[in-house]
């Protein structure tokens, strides 16, 4: 597949915004600077803007608490992504939502979401919706390998099958629950595995090949936009960091840790980018230095924000 | 008794460790409740101790965690069961209300369905809307359920035991912005028995009935008041299903006048039903003043920590509130 300089450099980017994003929630956090909870998806972002790189601006896109990557793959605002997590109400959610329920409904991000498997039947719904009033948009429902465990996972495959609704179940597989390993909860090898049940295409790719990632979500997306109904794009990656601020990592051991972290997605593509003669290093450090300064930008922006005042706090509970 | 302090978090974990030794029917299940120690590490420890067959780990499905610990407990097992927070009680309520409560019910009295379904409520670690509700009135509404809501290491401990002993589905909800408070905790086995309310502070003048992290503050309300001359009873009912009215009453006929504090929304909250429980008994002739509840908005949590505060009630709510009514 030919994709052009500035589509791979666009990607190269948003993984870097990503990386650089989270790296500097983590730092916050660790100084107390943001509060509560946040799941961080570093070593996970080829599978977030991949993924997000097949879809129109338009279409949809249901995702989880570990979803700052697909948010920004769908071209989500940095700085109100950062202001969110600061509880500013200059955020997406005026300071309301946080980490976990990041959303950007003009841009066609429904929300991440704080209960696991609780995008699953949103994003039939935002299917049947597509579907009925033929709009030819298609969403992307972003999970877990855990969440495909809950009840729900199972309901909404069926009725996306039997309906053959516009949308693409994506498994961030990522080898793990909070602590439990896929093989200790996980009947079948790959969670594409559970397509069979549902008589729908399955398909497991490399999570850290943003190219590998797209070409699978691209075929299942155009399945859905013509009308052949649902299917599941996995993708094998790893979560560097621990489940959430809580996590002493006693499930695993530093080698594992270590030896994804060998396979950098970012590092890989960077590679790749240079060996193809895309960019050159000094354009990678460039463009490095700029998502940096995005970060920097966002922060900025973030911290000049004030705190919702106590006026709000009753508003937007109905319409 | 010989005491050692210990926290909340401590206290459950005993409690589960002491009745596992004691009773090799009881066992563990939940997400990560293994070698993560649960999400507030309560049962760190136990796996090292009891093994995998013990202690289990499940996949992320509420639904089957709390009707697998129904059909365990109905064919002779004594599970308790963690759900990691108490907001994910809604993937489970169909095998809690429609199953495990009314087995017996339904089965003209011929099942027991001894199970304990613990859980962490509350809010107040800035996790945001679907990790910090109080969802308690929703269960007391429930025939067939206990409901359990303790306050303080010695009482948690206490009662979970009885949980684990009791012959009917139990939901415990643990206060986890209290988790790592500490208590006096007796050393020898202790049970404290449901429907048995606890004074937490003797008072004259007004009684604060509260549940929660809502005793904590309630009694520091009480302590600021006492220098302004109020003198405030604080009762915790520590179960909510069964309840102690007679504790209650008693203390609103001595005082004349009932505050009702919690951290759960007001409207619908357990609050409305012990006002109506106060106003139906004898004690309604005695009220020198309306019965007030001092509970969370009517809204999600929201994430701001500012904002998340001014949700639900804090010792100064308590204490504008009393100063009202006296
Ligand atoms: C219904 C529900 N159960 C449990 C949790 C607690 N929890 C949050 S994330 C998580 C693990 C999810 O695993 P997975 O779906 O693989 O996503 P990952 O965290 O690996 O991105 C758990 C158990 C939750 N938020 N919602
Ligand atoms: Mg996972």
């Amino acid at each position: 597949m030919k994709l052009s300089k500035e589509t791979l450099i666009s990607w190269y980017k948003k993984m870097l915004h990503t990386r650089f994003f989270e790296a500097q929630v983590d730092a916050f956090f660790a100084k107390g600077m943001i509060h509560g909870t946040t799941h961080l998806s570093i070593g996970q972002e080829a599978f977030a803007i991949g993924s997000t790189a097949a879809l129109y601006a338009d279409d949809l896109i249901t995702s989880t608490h570990r979803g700052h990557g697909e948010c920004i793959g769908k071209d989500a605002d940095l700085n109100r992504m950062m202001a969110e997590l600061m509880g500013k109400s200059n955020g997406y959610c005026k300071g309301k939502g946080g980490s976990m329920h990041i959303a950007d409904l003009e841009k066609g991000n429904l929300g991440a979401n704080g209960v696991v498997g609780g995008g699953f039947a949103i994003a039939v719904g935002a299917a049947l919706t597509q579907q009925m009033k033929k709009t030819g948009k298609v969403v992307l429902c972003f999970f877990g390998d855990g969440a495909s465990n809950e009840g729900s996972f199972h309901e909404a495959l069926n009725l996306a099958s039997i309906w053959k609704l516009p949308v693409v179940f994506m498994c961030t597989n990522n080898h793990y629950g909070m602590s439990m390993s896929v093989a200790r909860s996980t009947a079948v090898a790959n969670i594409a595995d559970r397509a069979a049940s549902y008589e729908m295409p399955g398909i497991t790719v490399d999570g850290n090949d943003p190219i590998k990632v797209y070409e699978a979500t691209l075929a299942a997306v155009e399945r859905a936009r013509s009308g052949e109904g649902p299917s599941i794009v996995e993708g094998i990656t790893y979560r560097w960091l621990g489940h959430s601020k809580s996590d002493a990592n006693r499930y695993r051991t530093k080698e594992e840790i270590e030896a994804w972290k060998d396979r950098c997605p970012i590092k890989a593509f960077e590679k790749y980018l240079i060996k193809n003669n895309v960019i050159s290093q000094q354009e990678s450090d460039e463009i490095t230095a700029g998502a940096k300064d995005d970060i920097a930008r966002a922060v900025e922006f973030a911290q000049q924000g004030s705190y919702p005042g106590i006026e709000t706090l009753e508003e937007d509970v109905y319409a | 008794m010989t005491m050692a302090l210990i926290t909340y978090k401590e206290a459950v974990r005993q409690a589960m460790q002491e009745e596992m030794r004691r009773d090799e029917n009881v066992f563990l299940l939940g997400e990560d409740v293994g070698v993560y120690g649960g999400a507030f590490g309560v049962s760190l420890g136990m796996l090292e101790e009891f093994g995998e067959e013990r202690v289990r780990d499940t996949p992320i499905s509420e639904g089957v965690i709390a009707g697998a610990a129904a059909g365990a407990a109905v064919t002779g097992l004594r599970p308790i069961a963690e759900i990691m927070f108490s907001d994910f009680i809604t993937i489970a309520m169909d095998s809690l209300v429609n199953q495990a409560a009314k087995m017996r019910y339904m089965f003209g009295g011929k099942a027991k369905v001894p199970m304990v379904l613990r859980m962490p409520g509350g809010s107040g670690t800035g996790a945001a809307a679907q990790h910090s509700q109080s969802l308690e009135a929703w269960l007391v509404h429930v025939p067939g359920l206990k409901v359990v809501m303790p306050s303080t290491p010695y009482d948690v401990k206490g009662l979970l035991k009885t949980a684990i002993r009791d012959d009917n589905p139990v939901v415990f909800i643990e206060t986890k912005t209290v988790y790592n408070k500490k208590g006096e905790v007796p050393e020898e086995d202790y049970v404290i028995p449901f429907g048995a309310a606890d004074v937490k502070r003797i008072g004259r003048d007004v009684t604060v009935l509260a549940t929660g992290v809502m005793v904590h503050r309630s009694l520091e309300a009480a302590e600021i008041l006492a220098k302004e001359g109020i003198d405030v009873e604080v009762i915790d009912p520590r179960t909510l299903v069964p309840f102690d009215k007679e504790t209650l009453v008693k203390s609103v006929i001595k005082t004349g006048k009932l505050i009702i504090v919690h951290e759960a929304c007001k409207r619908g909250g357990f609050g409305g039903e012990v006002a109506a429980e106060v106003m139906e008994s004898e004690a309604f002739d005695y009220l020198d003043a309306p019965i007030k509840r001092v509970a969370g908005k009517n809204i999600p949590i929201p994430y701001c920590m500012e904002l998340e505060k001014s949700a639900v009630p804090q010792v100064d709510d308590i204490v504008n509130a009393v100063r009202e009514i006296v």
